[in-house]
């Protein structure tokens, strides 16, 4: 029984890569061979689809405003949330049970109900069509998650951290930049990944934000497939370079996501 | 940890206060000024009271798409919780197989969600799809396009792809914080697996399970754009899930009196589950 305990998640992991493969297989293909034929590999090989994303500009500057919008959207999400998480780990303060429940109640608001008012209320700003738009909007899911991850990892952290850097002669501002934030690097470095996880997957709210300056790669892709036909080769190459940003990601906290989950909330 | 009152605080949370309020207090009064009124254009309103609630709560269409909400998230949690759990305690503890394990199965999380919805469709199409023309090879009639069942089965396998790494990691997670102490005396005990399983690893998991449930509760619940891209809703309305039917009716009909009043029911019921929800983590954390 123990020997073969490896099969789950090979086959698991078997199962999650197979999708991922064929829409790989179908972006090395032409859209001709792709509807005419069915092979597990490409026949007639061809970077065509990749040369054509990375010369035409209405194709990387997909790219660039996503990553644009989903940066902003993460450093605006951390830095408010981490004084927020300090207050609620290490103060009680009138209505803070009542404003933690509220702030997670927008983690649960679907971004269907929002995206009509959300486009009206950011045209009448006049902040339509721009990536702060997008990354202010982005704040609704994820500030709220934010807060809650940091405040697990800083409840980790003991209070008598805090007392004896008073003792010591520590101001707030140089105690909780010098010695509490290095504390739970770790933290915030889960924090980010969450962050820039929600606001690259999202597309309802950041389609209905934007029209051409700031239009996320995503919506791109929609786009081309209603104008000129489906154009399988291209949208499975664009689809395959989304991958990318995530992966690389990954590969940053990989040591981390488990044992961060387990620092914050276990 | 005791907790000293201080009222400054407050200043701590102002910014995140400033930020989600003007995200959501703003659009969510403007949803619910329309949910009372008509609109004839050019600005034009006229009260209605509470015509569009009581219309949407009678509407068959409303209680079909929430069915169809309920039997999916139902479906999907009772998949997705076992075999996450199940996939994490297989997983290695040590060596090179962790970083592997944890970078392979994280990415069906960081790809854009249409991208999840266009990449299922590819592969389940019955002509030129790995699934879909495996699935015909072998004998059966499958066309996701066509059946109502297939739609679903896609769906579902969809989201079970999708979503289980998040139930494998946060357990993963769980199953990591057991000291081998645990482990050891369970094994003094001659406990058998199940029992070990059973009242070491479940009550150590407890916590993060029931955040797994949350977490894929709510966002099961709010589904758009994968099934969107996926199926578009159909065949005819087999697919049509709550959002689907909601941004249908608000931006594709243009009907914003009963798509508001349909909003507002529907962030209602999300929350009403999510506070339960919440309570008993709660408990749950003060009582340990």
């Amino acid at each position: 029984m123990k020997k073969y305990k490896w099969l789950v998640p090979t086959l698991y992991i078997i199962f999650l890569m197979l999708p991922i493969y064929w829409l790989i297989n179908m972006s090395f293909k032409t859209t001709t061979e792709i509807i005419n034929t069915y092979s597990l590999w490409p026949r007639e090989f061809t970077t065509e689809n990749y040369v054509k994303i990375f010369t035409d500009s209405t194709w990387y500057m997909g790219y660039v405003n996503s990553i644009t919008y989903t940066v902003f959207n993460t450093i605006i999400s951390v830095a408010a949330a981490l004084p927020a998480a300090y207050a609620f780990s290490r103060y009680k303060f009138l209505g803070d049970k009542h404003l933690f429940f509220w702030l997670l109640t927008n983690r649960m608001a679907p971004p269907a109900v929002f995206a009509l008012p959300f486009f009206q209320f950011y045209s009448s700003v006049n902040l339509f069509d721009t990536h702060i738009a997008v990354a202010l909007s982005h704040c609704l899911f994820n500030i709220p998650l934010a807060v809650w991850i940091l405040e697990g990892f800083m409840s980790a952290v003991p209070k008598e951290l805090d007392e004896t850097a008073y003792v010591d002669g520590y101001s707030f501002n140089r105690f909780f930049f010098k010695i509490f934030i290095p504390t739970i690097a770790a933290g915030i470095g889960i924090t980010m990944f969450f962050c820039f996880m929600f606001s690259w997957v999202e597309l309802l709210l950041a389609k209905t934000l934007t029209a051409t300056e700031a239009k996320p790669i995503a919506a791109t892709m929609t786009r081309t497939a209603s104008t000129s036909g489906y154009e399988l080769g291209l949208l499975a190459a664009a689809g395959s370079l989304t991958i990318i940003p995530g992966a690389i990601v990954i590969y940053f906290v990989r040591n981390y996501i488990a044992k961060g989950f387990a620092m914050g909330r276990v | 940890m005791n907790k000293t009152i201080n009222q400054k605080a407050w200043f701590f949370v102002v910014p995140v206060f400033v930020l989600v309020a003007f995200n959501a207090a703003i659009p969510l009064m403007t949803v619910v000024n329309y949910s009372f009124q008509e609109t004839f254009g050019n600005n034009v309103f006229a009260w209605e009271g509470t015509r569009w609630f009581k219309q949407i709560l009678l509407s068959e269409r409303f209680h079909d798409a929430l069915g169809r909400q309920i039997a999916f998230t139902f479906i999907i949690l009772l998949i997705q919780i076992p075999l996450g759990i199940g996939i994490a305690l297989t997983m290695p503890k040590k060596g090179w197989g962790v970083p592997v394990c944890l970078i392979l199965m994280s990415m069906p999380l960081l790809i854009p969600w249409n991208v999840v919805g266009a990449m299922w469709n590819i592969f389940a199409l019955p002509d030129i799809g790995f699934l879909g023309y495996s699935l015909n090879a072998i004998g059966f009639d499958f066309n996701f396009t066509q059946q109502p069942g297939d739609a679903w089965f896609t769906t579902i396998l969809m989201d079970v792809w999708h979503w289980t790494s998040l139930v494998v990691l946060l357990s993963y997670a769980g199953l990591n914080s057991i000291q081998p102490a645990y482990y050891q005396a369970a094994e003094i005990d001659g406990a058998s697996r199940w029992a070990t399983f059973r009242y070491i690893e479940l009550p150590k998991m407890k916590k993060v399970l029931t955040l797994a449930i949350l977490l894929r509760f709510m966002d099961s619940f709010m589904i758009y754009t994968e099934p969107f891209v996926l199926t578009g809703g159909g065949p005819g309305n087999a697919t049509a899930f709550l959002s689907i039917d909601l941004v249908k009716m608000a931006l594709g009909q243009f009907d914003l009196g009963p798509a508001a009043a349909m909003s507002l029911i529907y962030f209602f019921i999300v929350l009403l589950v999510c506070w339960v929800f919440y309570s008993l983590m709660m408990k749950n954390e003060v009582r340990s």
